[in-house]
């Protein structure tokens, strides 16, 4: 064992209380900073999880339609008045070109061709409006997990069959086997059998959302094999805006991403995370002082031993050492002992309440990325914490401290 | 031509201490101590032996003269140089005996090894317990030093000044703590030490009667050397 370690580790040892309630505020603290980054993330990656359980992470269209300039006449005075037409299913001109293009894009994982408009569901004197949403079960499933979220049924689109939500098959009163009709504009539609029940954790998705096949769709809105929407998922699910604007910059279609489309969240989001970071860094200060004190104080105990070791020939830059090595044990040791306590803290509170599914209402994420963090934090504060008393005791004058005994 | 004989000698040592009221400690002081030599220094309260030692064993810096230790000036070293040159020759027994608490009796015995070779072996701990049997402490290798008598604690002070085996080691009252019977003791180990290995001592000391178990007396009286005998016969001139 190096000198400086050997000496360092007995300084601690022998100031055992000392110690031991520095190493409690160090494990305190880190344990504090673990059980909120866990619960922090764990919260918002289940957020994240929920918002991209049911949407793509970059939804590309056609263009909006934009008001047609009139022809000028030189005869006439006219007055117009300006009007934004109203949008229709449309389709993406050259779709299956635009796809291979997404495809080939860097950080585009996955690309699935859709097909989304209004329509009404009819069962009976009921109906609602809904959104019909035209997918290809096997591209889709690469964008959205939707057969997992299935709760009754199976996710079965063949022919004329639907997929709808929880919510609408409650409202109009059916079940998996029933049939529901489906109305769009222009009388076109047609009497679907109900193959599957979705929950996408989203009432107004488990109202609106009603899935058939692609085919299916294109017919209802008289696409002939165009499609209205190609869905992206990207590698990065932050990096979702920057794929658009690449997108919109590549294609000169409308690319939206989910950032975008849920902004509130983002910024709930981002305010959590300001304020774990806030926390965070005043935990971290605090163990700074804590360590930086208790080492400070053993620095004036240790005085004369420190006069002594250098008298008998311990250089300066060991006794630095000594001192900045007490602070990466007290870091380190306390980070462990904050990993216990953390994980511990977490652990209970995730299963403290628990949502009717069984999933915890305040799901965690404890991973090793976090740990390490943490103890490289506490290894960084603690060192640093020692840097001046350490500095003071290497500059102790040995006769001083031994004459004054 | 540099005198060999000689181990340290020191050339109109002066030592100030405060800027606004100077206090005159050392006033020119010329010394020299050759190898093997058994000195004491005595002289009453505040006429500066204690600062002179500190001098000598390189804790401290004269304000003007120069202390040159085997023909090598000590003036322009900087302070890791005086520390490693500190280790290597001098050895040092303090009135308190000054030991590191934490450790145990072998542990503060290796101590100055451990400082220099930066690793512990296996032969450091053979060479404390092998001077530890030397001054009577082979079974209390292990004590903690906290749990060992005034004696007791000295005579591992002792071990600790001569484990680098220095050629000169510095005493500053090394029985001032102790009863009669355990300085006596400490007197006569350091004797042993001296006869057996050549090691050369200078003791600071009160003392009339210790000062008479050595063989030069140099006596100090404000901050100047007032006398200095050997086997009482006067060596100034």
């Amino acid at each position: 064992m190096p000198f400086e370690l050997f000496v360092a580790l007995r300084y601690l040892r022998e100031g055992r209380l000392q110690t031991w309630l520095i190493l409690a505020g160090v494990g305190v603290g880190v344990g504090v900073i673990i059980f909120l980054s866990a619960l922090i993330n764990g919260l918002q990656q289940s957020l994240i999880d929920r918002t991209l359980g049911s949407q793509a992470q970059v939804v590309v269209r056609p263009p909006e339609e934009m008001p047609r300039i009139l022809p000028r006449t030189d005869s006439a005075l006219v007055s117009t008045v300006v009007q934004r037409p109203p949008q229709r299913v449309r389709s993406i001109v050259e779709w299956q070109r635009v796809m291979s293009l997404l495809e080939r894009t860097p950080g585009v994982m996955a690309v699935a061709p859709t097909v989304a408009g209004p329509a009404m569901a009819v069962r009976g004197p009921g109906s609602t409006a809904v959104t019909i949403r035209g997918v290809d079960i096997a591209s889709y499933e690469s964008i959205v997990d939707l057969p997992g979220q299935v709760v009754d049924g199976t996710f079965d689109l063949t022919g004329f069959h639907t997929v709808v939500g929880t919510e609408l098959a409650r409202q109009l009163g059916v079940e998996v086997g029933g049939r529901v009709r489906i109305q769009v504009a222009g009388d076109r539609g047609g009497v679907y059998t109900v193959s599957g029940i979705f929950d996408l954790g989203n009432q107004d998705l488990n109202e609106r959302w009603v899935f058939v096949s692609l085919r299916g769709a294109q017919t209802l809105f008289d696409l002939s094999g165009g499609v209205s929407t190609l869905e992206v998922r990207g590698a990065q699910i932050f990096q979702a805006e920057t794929l658009a604007e690449q997108i919109r910059d590549r294609t000169g279609l409308d690319a939206e991403s989910w950032m975008a489309r849920n902004e509130d969240l983002l910024v709930g989001l981002r305010s959590q995370s300001q304020s774990s970071v806030m926390i965070q860094v005043f935990v971290i200060l605090a163990v700074a002082l804590g360590i930086a004190s208790v080492l400070a104080v053993s620095v004036v105990q240790k005085s004369r031993e420190i006069g002594i070791l250098k008298a008998t020939g311990t250089l300066t830059g060991s006794v630095t050492r000594i001192f900045l090595l007490q602070g990466a044990v007290l870091g380190t040791a306390g980070s462990l002992i904050g990993i216990a306590i953390g994980t511990t803290l977490a652990l209970f509170f995730a299963g403290l309440v628990r949502n009717p599914d069984g999933s915890p209402t305040f799901p965690v994420d404890l991973n090793l990325w976090l740990y390490a963090r943490s103890v490289a934090v506490a290894l960084t504060v603690g060192v640093l914490s020692a840097i001046l008393p350490a500095r003071r005791a290497a500059r102790m004058d040995p006769a001083t401290v031994i004459r004054n005994g | 031509m540099a005198d060999t004989s000689v181990l340290l000698r020191a050339e109109a040592l002066t030592k100030t201490y405060g800027e606004r009221v100077v206090t005159h400690v050392l006033k020119g002081i010329d010394l020299k101590i050759g190898g093997g030599e058994f000195c004491a220094l005595t002289g009453p309260s505040g006429s500066g032996k204690t600062t002179l030692l500190n001098l000598v064993g390189l804790l401290d810096r004269p304000t003007s003269g120069r202390i040159v230790f085997r023909d090598r000036d000590t003036a322009p070293l900087d302070d890791d140089t005086r520390t490693r040159l500190r280790a290597r020759s001098l050895g040092f027994v303090f009135q308190f005996h000054h030991l590191l608490t934490a450790f145990t009796a072998a542990e503060n015995v290796l101590m100055p090894l451990l400082a220099m070779h930066r690793h512990r072996e296996p032969w450091m701990r053979d060479r404390a317990r092998e001077l530890l049997a030397e001054v009577g402490l082979s079974d209390r290798a292990d004590y903690r030093v906290i749990d060992l008598s005034g004696g007791q604690q000295q005579r591992v002070a002792v071990a600790r000044a001569l484990v680098m085996d220095p050629p000169l080691v510095l005493a500053d009252e090394p029985t001032g703590n102790l009863d009669t019977q355990a300085g006596e003791q400490v007197m006569r180990l350091l004797r042993s030490f001296n006869e057996r290995r050549g090691t050369a001592f200078l003791i600071v000391t009160h003392d009339e009667h210790i000062a008479e178990h050595c063989d030069r007396v140099i006596h100090m009286v404000d901050g100047r050397v007032d006398s200095d005998t050997r086997n009482g016969l006067d060596e100034s001139e």
